[in-house]
């Protein structure tokens, strides 16, 4: 057991280490504009919404659909605190220049240096912005968690349109630039830091998912009745559960902040939630590696595969008219169509990466 | 010793106990039985907290246990393996085990209580890492009532453990039972199946319709024509 374990973590750390280093190479040999390069930082980024919603509703059975919402608290807070002083007047122009007089590299960069303290103070913006979701998610999760399955899915969602049109209300301007963009702030330009930040935050939510917590989750997700049965809280857990799948989702709408260059409301519509949900049901309900997995296959397939459908050409074939613009979208609809027939659980199941290995033990131990 | 006085409960509008009282002395196997709806697996839920009680008490070593919540009913030694076994289906036989033992922080001791529990029911330890939902019926109620045992309970509450399982099977889980009372655990038994549970009682209940309507040694109520009649299948000749 112990050997089989070894070889699973060699294994699972030999997959990663391969991943990074392709990253990597992509990030030394690519332009920054270029689309695989884009790919790779849009996708880490949608991995890892994915996981945090995967940890909600995967792993505790609780059906949320507010994950736009609380990216767009993280992707705010981050743009809000970032934006360079000497850049305000004119972000801010209907603003007066905005309420906020600080920027959060500018002050980090005052005692620790230029460079270090840019990227410290990015990273703290980032994380003000997950806390800030999490703030919420306590707050709305105090009425809301006593609803159950689709009840619970249409309160979340409900709450993420609210939120999205409350940051662009005027009288919020001074801080939330109202219905303009906020941009010119600092972004990280390489994806080798989208995949390693992205990595080190899913890192987090495997650990939690095979601590007593995770267990705590799982069995509330399997039977609630004989979870409380165990002594287990179900109103603290699933107020954990939701509090923390907020706080990586804000940490997610933070990155996708510095992935899009400019933050609007806009952009964060319930559409975003479904593309997400749809990611971690094609991955694999209760699978942090179909999540990662299903994250780069659907951002791959949307914004550079598939891409070529909406100008009447793939794979070098010319097609009519007719299949031009939004001709992308019917192929995927197909697309997910097949893989809801034919892979009901997804691409992984239940299944992780290490389980990969034992599964093919087994495989080969039957076959003798 | 839990001790049970006048206890009322009535929930979703229907009064399911009409003032039950009755004892489980230490190291005993208690027995509860009665007919669907009869109040017992409303009995074994209130004791645990899972249903409120509107009056009366429970006394657990001198301790009220009424108005205490969950996790602290658990951790003052009671355990139950409820009725229909809810096994966790998507986790591990291990991940299960681990569960029953939530409330505990000695990682040594939860391991070797692991082992205790492997003892117990090999057939659980071959299958340790299988999910819970793929399992038989009778290996099912074994995890459940491993499970029940992880959280190291002094006392034992089992719902309706034969339900649904083959003779055979419902005589190994009888014999565990007996085997882990020996080991120290007290056990409150409620069963339909009131012959093999009147076998193995040293004190048995009847509940009729929220109220306790006879009382006796598990001999004593074996022999007894009206629990014979009611219960055991035999008529009057």
């Amino acid at each position: 057991m112990t050997s089989m374990k070894k070889k699973q973590t060699i294994f699972t750390a030999a997959v990663l280490l391969v991943l990074l280093a392709v990253c990597v190479a992509v990030d030394m040999s690519l332009p920054s504009f270029h689309i695989a390069v884009k790919v790779i930082e849009k996708a880490s980024v949608y991995a890892l919404v994915a996981v945090s919603m995967n940890l909600l509703n995967g792993f505790t059975g609780l059906f949320s659909l507010g994950q736009a919402g609380f990216m767009l608290l993280g992707a705010y807070s981050y743009a809000v605190l970032t934006i360079p002083m000497d850049k305000k007047a004119s972000v801010y122009q209907y603003f007066d220049g905005g309420a906020l007089k600080f920027s959060l590299p500018e002050v980090f960069a005052s005692f620790l240096g230029d460079s270090v303290g840019t990227v410290v103070g990015m990273l703290a913006a980032l994380l003000i912005g997950g806390l800030l979701a999490g703030l919420f998610a306590f707050l709305i999760g105090l009425p809301v968690l006593r609803l159950k399955s689709d009840y619970l899915a249409i309160a979340t969602l409900g709450f993420a349109e609210i939120l999205k049109a409350f940051f662009q209300w005027n009288a919020l301007g001074p801080i939330t630039n109202g219905s303009n963009l906020l941009k010119s702030y600092p972004t990280f330009s390489h994806p080798t830091a989208y995949v390693v930040l992205a990595g080190v935050l899913v890192a987090f939510i495997v650990l939690l998912i095979n601590s007593t917590y995770g267990r705590a989750f799982k069995a509330i997700r399997d039977d609630e009745v004989a979870a409380e049965a165990m002594g287990i809280s179900l109103a603290h857990h699933k107020r954990l559960a939701f509090v923390i799948s907020s706080v990586f989702a804000g940490f997610g709408g933070g990155m996708l902040a510095m992935y899009m260059g400019t933050v609007a409301a806009a952009p964060f519509k319930s559409a975003m939630t479904y593309e997400i949900l749809l990611i971690v049901v094609i991955g694999g309900i209760g699978s942090i590696t179909g999540s990662v997995l299903a994250s780069f296959l659907y951002i791959f397939s949307s914004e550079w595969l598939l891409r070529g459908l909406d100008s009447g050409k793939f794979l070098g074939i010319s097609a009519p008219d007719i299949f031009k613009n939004g001709f992308r979208m019917a192929v995927f609809s197909v697309i997910i169509m097949v893989i809801v027939l034919f892979f009901r659980r997804g691409i992984m199941g239940d299944k992780e990466l290490p389980d990969l290995l034992r599964q093919r033990s087994r495989k080969e131990a039957a076959g003798k | 010793m839990l001790k049970i006085e006048k206890l009322h409960v009535s929930y979703g509008g229907i009064q399911a106990l009409r003032g039950v009282s009755l004892e489980v002395p230490d190291g005993k196997i208690v027995t509860l039985i009665g007919a669907n709806g009869a109040g017992k697996s409303t009995t074994l839920r209130t004791i645990t907290g899972l249903v409120k009680a509107q009056s009366g008490s429970i006394q657990w070593n001198g301790e009220e246990l009424l108005g205490k919540s969950i996790d602290r009913i658990i951790s003052a030694g009671i355990a139950m393996s409820p009725e229909g076994r809810r096994v966790f289906p998507d986790m591990t036989v291990l991940e299960n085990l681990k569960i029953g033992a939530y409330l505990r922080k000695d990682k040594a001791e939860i391991e070797k209580d692991i082992k205790w529990v492997y003892e117990l029911f090999p057939r659980l330890e071959e299958r340790s890492w299988q999910l819970a939902g793929t399992l038989s019926g009778g290996e099912q109620q074994m995890l459940a009532v491993g499970r029940a045992l992880m959280s190291r309970p002094k006392l034992m509450m089992l719902d309706e453990p034969s339900l649904g399982l083959a003779p055979l099977v419902v005589q190994d889980i009888f014999s565990i039972i007996g085997e882990i009372n020996r080991q120290g655990v007290t056990i409150l038994l409620i069963e339909q199946n009131a012959n093999m549970a009147l076998k193995i009682a040293d004190l048995a209940y009847v509940l009729e319709t929220g109220n306790i309507t006879l009382s006796g040694t598990g001999a004593e109520l074996l022999t007894n024509e009206k629990v014979k009649e009611a219960y055991l299948g035999k008529h009057k000749s």
